[in-house]
């Protein structure tokens, strides 16, 4: 078999994405993100660097966060995969991690968004009590160019918060 | 009757979309039949082209053409990009080729594009692509560079100069004779690239109809596009449509017309079909600008109570290979010098020298972070030298209040002269150092020391030239819908600026800022445009938006007045309905008026109105506007590693009125974490031969979320008094002072070792070799 053969092998996968299943047939090379992004049409996952550091591809696989840009697409066969499409609940409600983001200005051009909000719903289902350095530590896997993080701290620490206490009373 | 929505932190109506992954970025586009592309390009720093053979890569399944220079050359009138006003001769050697003919002079310059029905099969062919190489020797460091016998970058360029300059005012020679005091530096300033996480990306959308080409671009100039592939490819402008999707960052990376996106352009054009390109890191790392390396060679002059008497030396910059944009790099560096201080004469001789590096044009600051470090590090030594504050010897040159207006000595870039047309630096230096509690550091430093650790306090002050002209659109639209649409030739890269004209906007026609719908980079609707770029945007577009609506809204009233047969001052406009006072039941809305104005063949509009319910404004500022800051920053060093923690930092500064503070924190904040960067982790490394040697996000270090600290912000409100908003832009300002903020800090934990600090980034392995150095010195 000639190396491009072997690069161009295809092969058939099933995969739940935000609760809908897909069977598609992918060349064995095709990255995880490259899937979500352009066999499936889910964009909202994106690419900033492609080997592993930057953190904007994460997303969840079967509930742990992992990069889709080193995960080849035939690995995640056969499991469940959270991409930021998926976060809104049934009724299409913001996740208190997005309507933090939202209140916390947690995000300027956007493009880092979908990798720290799949990273964060992880880590608050770990810790659901953070403090600030542990919400730092934990967003030290995702690079934001934008917003120097303070945002973002703040939107995670609230939206741990809003996660603890979902239907708090009204203020008086 | 404004709603009163200027200066409130209105929540950005961009978030829904990048929130939940509706946002359209330019790799989400797909269009039918298009191709995507990889570039073939140099694994040289420098080297000759005999040859190349792309036979084997086209017979690849998948593979539908692969294009080098004889096969775009037809379709192009020149085989280089226009540089954007230069302002200055220079060599002609260093013009920015599309497309190499011959010769390569950086690692990453292109030298054929592929077009495959997949990104993974046009990468499969590159390896495929035979070019055949004759090696040159290459020059990498500006400093050999100038020299008489160095390796020349372009094979038939005389030298490697490419331009020359000085900026100067007064009389140097007589200040420094006369001086009590002269002391010299000399620093080695770096930054890197941009780095937005998006890269930079085309789709060119192909319209077989007429052979034209819509660029849907990540860019921060959609005109600078449209105009450079009319001018490259000799086309007009019914022919060539730039637009921008969503874009994820540009911090200076996507300020101008990369080969990339011509080569596209091209590929589409003799494709005819459409071609999409999105740039991978490593292509940012190779083939977006960078700023780079200065080095400055600098004395000072003060008299005994350091007073500033003159500032001069000389300056050697890395312009790359090409020259892509002009040299407003080096020219801003120079003219930030002086920054908000009394400096009576200046003289500094600027060589820029080109290298078989990629090009540098600005990262977001645009050598005011260079001009600045070098004012900051000179009077830090000064006060060391007098044994003086590095508080105080600010404090005696500051630009007083009483000063502003204050008619800067020296000229724009243009020539024009320039004023600090308002603002009161003192002021901001006093309430950094009282949010610091800046006078009391040596106490918390002396406890700090009995514990064995050690902390430092450093400051800096800077201006940022901002809302640099001529002007740009705003078109403020209301049609039949009702729907309040603004249309500008500003550029939307993520800051929130849409967020900010809705403001503008509904703010005259007393709606929700949600219900004001803004269109920003398209060419099509906007036949004119400068970019987003030197903080210029709420300056300008936000001004001519401002001045489009108030005319809009003024027509809505008086046309309605007509309608509702009632004087204009009997009439109140809210929620887009324009009712009579008092009697709120007798209303026409926005929509209907806008009705009334679009017209209907037989019925006469109302008398004497101009047809159309909408307004077209290119606010021009009559000068400049500067804002200005200060940063005080405290710092603990590890003397075992070298490793720095920020514990504090402090920002006050003058954007003028503010018109979201939000955003306006956002954008400080991100640009502080962007200096924090450049002084402590960003560097893009070469080896000698010209071989970049920082290639991933492994190796060139961004800051993340452990190492940012919280910044606190304190807003020091001067309006403006060139534009009708009082606004200043705000873009840069938190880079600036930054770098030498913190290595005024490093170095005053440091102090009792001695240790001084010339340079910019400074790594933990290099503040040990400093704390060894300065240790073993007798």
């Amino acid at each position: 078999m000639s190396e491009t053969s072997k690069a161009t092998e295809r092969r058939n996968i099933n995969i739940i994405v935000n609760g809908q299943h897909y069977h598609v047939e992918i060349e064995t090379r095709l990255t995880l993100a490259d899937c979500l992004r352009h066999r499936l049409g889910l964009t909202g996952t994106h690419l900033g660097c492609e080997h592993g550091v930057c953190g904007a591809c994460t997303v969840l696989i079967n509930g742990n966060s992992a990069r889709s840009c080193l995960m080849l697409a035939v690995q995640a066969d056969g499991s469940e995969v959270t991409t930021v499409e998926g976060l809104s609940d049934d009724l299409g409600e913001w996740h208190p991690l997005q309507q933090a983001f939202h209140e916390h200005h947690a995000l300027q051009c956007g493009f880092c968004t979908a990798g720290i909000l799949t990273s964060m719903v992880e880590f608050l289902q770990e810790n659901a009590d953070p403090n600030e350095m542990e919400v730092r530590e934990a967003l030290s896997g995702n690079i934001c160019r934008c917003t120097g993080y303070q945002g973002i701290v703040h939107a995670v620490l609230d939206a741990a918060q809003r996660l603890r206490n979902p239907n708090p009373e009204p203020s008086s | 009757m404004s709603k009163g929505l200027i200066g409130t932190p209105v929540r950005r109506l961009e978030d829904a979309a990048l929130l939940t992954g509706e946002a359209r970025f330019v790799d989400d586009i797909e269009l039918p039949g298009m191709l995507e592309c990889a570039f073939v390009r140099s694994p040289h720093p420098h080297a000759v082209i005999r040859s190349i053979n792309s036979d084997a890569a086209i017979n690849l399944p998948g593979v539908h053409a692969v294009f080098s220079y004889s096969d775009l050359a037809p379709l192009l009138t020149k085989n280089f990009i226009p540089p954007d006003n230069p302002a200055l001769e220079f060599a002609e050697t260093t013009k920015a080729i599309v497309l190499a003919e011959d010769e390569v002079c950086y690692v990453g310059e292109i030298v054929a594009i592929v077009l495959a029905s997949s990104r993974y099969t046009a990468e499969d062919a590159l390896a495929l692509v035979d070019v055949d190489y004759e090696i040159l020797p290459a020059i990498s460091d500006c400093r050999e560079a100038i020299a008489i016998d160095a390796p020349r970058a372009h094979r038939y360029a005389s030298n490697n100069i490419v331009a020359e300059f000085r900026t100067e005012y007064g009389d140097c020679h007589t200040a420094f004779a006369n001086a009590a005091h002269v002391l010299t530096l000399s620093l080695k300033q770096h930054r890197g690239s941009g780095h937005p996480i998006e890269g930079r990306g085309i789709v060119i959308e192909f319209d077989a109809s007429n052979d034209g080409l819509t660029a849907w671009s990540s860019t921060q100039g959609a005109h600078r596009v449209r105009n450079s592939l009319v001018d490259i490819f000799g086309l007009d402008e019914s022919r060539v449509r730039a637009a921008t999707p969503d874009v994820g960052g540009g911090f200076g990376s996507k300020h101008i017309v990369y080969p990339e996106e011509v080569i596209a352009a091209g590929a589409a054009l003799l494709q005819k079909c459409s071609v999409k390109w999105v740039e991978d890191r490593r292509e940012h790392f190779l083939a977006a600008i960078q700023e780079r390396d200065q080095y400055w060679e600098v004395e000072v002059a003060t008299d005994q109570d350091g007073h500033l008497l003159g500032v001069r030396g000389s300056m050697i910059h890395d312009q790359g290979a090409y020259t892509l944009l002009g040299f407003n790099v080096p020219h801003n560096a120079s003219l930030a010098v002086p920054g908000p201080y009394v400096l009576p004469n200046y003289q500094l001789d600027v060589t820029i020298a080109t290298t078989n590096r990629v090009g540098t044009i600005p990262v977001r600051g645009a050598g005011y972070p260079e001009g600045t470090f070098t004012m900051e590090r000179l009077l830090d030594r000064v006060a060391d030298d007098l044994g003086m504050g590095r508080d105080e010897v600010r404090r005696r040159n500051l630009i007083s209040a009483d000063m502003i207006p204050y008619e800067l000595p020296m000229r724009a870039r243009d020539g024009s002269t320039t004023q600090y047309e308002s603002g009161d630096y003192p002021a901001c230096l006093q309430k950094a150092l009282d949010s610091s509690d800046f006078k009391n550091f040596p106490d918390r430093q002396a406890r700090a020391k009995s514990e064995g650790r050690y902390i430092g306090i450093g400051l800096a002050n800077c201006t940022k030239i901002t809302g640099r002209g001529p002007f740009e659109t705003g078109i403020v639209r209301i049609g039949p819908s009702g729907q309040i649409i603004v249309h500008t030739g500003a550029m939307a890269m993520g800051q929130g600026i849409k967020t900010a004209y809705a403001q503008i906007c509904a703010d005259q026609f007393g709606v929700d800022p949600k219900n004001v719908k803004v269109i920003a980079g398209d060419t099509r609707t906007v036949p004119m445009g400068i970019g987003g770029f030197g903080s210029r945007q709420t300056v300008t577009a936000g001004s001519s938006i401002h001045l489009a609506s108030i005319e809009v809204r003024g027509k809505a009233l008086k046309t309605a007045a007509h309608m509702l047969e009632v004087s204009e001052q009997d009439l109140e406009l809210r929620d887009g309905e324009i009712s009579i006072k008092g009697v709120p039941e007798l209303f026409v809305t926005l929509s209907d008026v806008a009705k009334a104005l679009s017209g209907a063949v037989g019925y006469p509009r109302p008398k004497d109105m101009p047809p159309g319910l909408e307004a077209t404004v290119n606010f021009l500022p009559t000068g400049l506007t500067y804002g200005n800051g200060v940063h005080v920053v405290e710092v603990e060093v590890d003397i075992g590693t070298g490793g720095v923690e920020i514990t504090r930092y402090v920002v006050v500064n003058d954007s003028g009125r503010l018109i979201n503070p939000l955003i306006v924190e956002g954008q400080i904040i991100g640009g502080v974490a962007h200096g924090i960067g450049n002084s402590l982790f960003e560097w893009m490394g070469y080896d000698k031969t010209g071989q970049p040697i920082t290639t991933t996000f492994a190796e060139y270090l961004l800051p993340t979320a452990p190492v940012v600290p919280n910044i606190e912000i304190i807003h020091h409100q001067t309006p403006s008094t060139v534009n009708p908003l009082g606004v200043k832009g705000v873009g840069e300002a938190g880079v600036i002072p930054a770098a030498p903020a913190i290595m005024s800090a490093i170095e005053d934990a440091l102090k009792p070792f001695g240790v001084r600090i010339s340079e910019a980034p400074i790594s933990p392995p290099r503040i040990i070799e400093l704390i060894e150095e300065a240790i073993s010195k007798p």
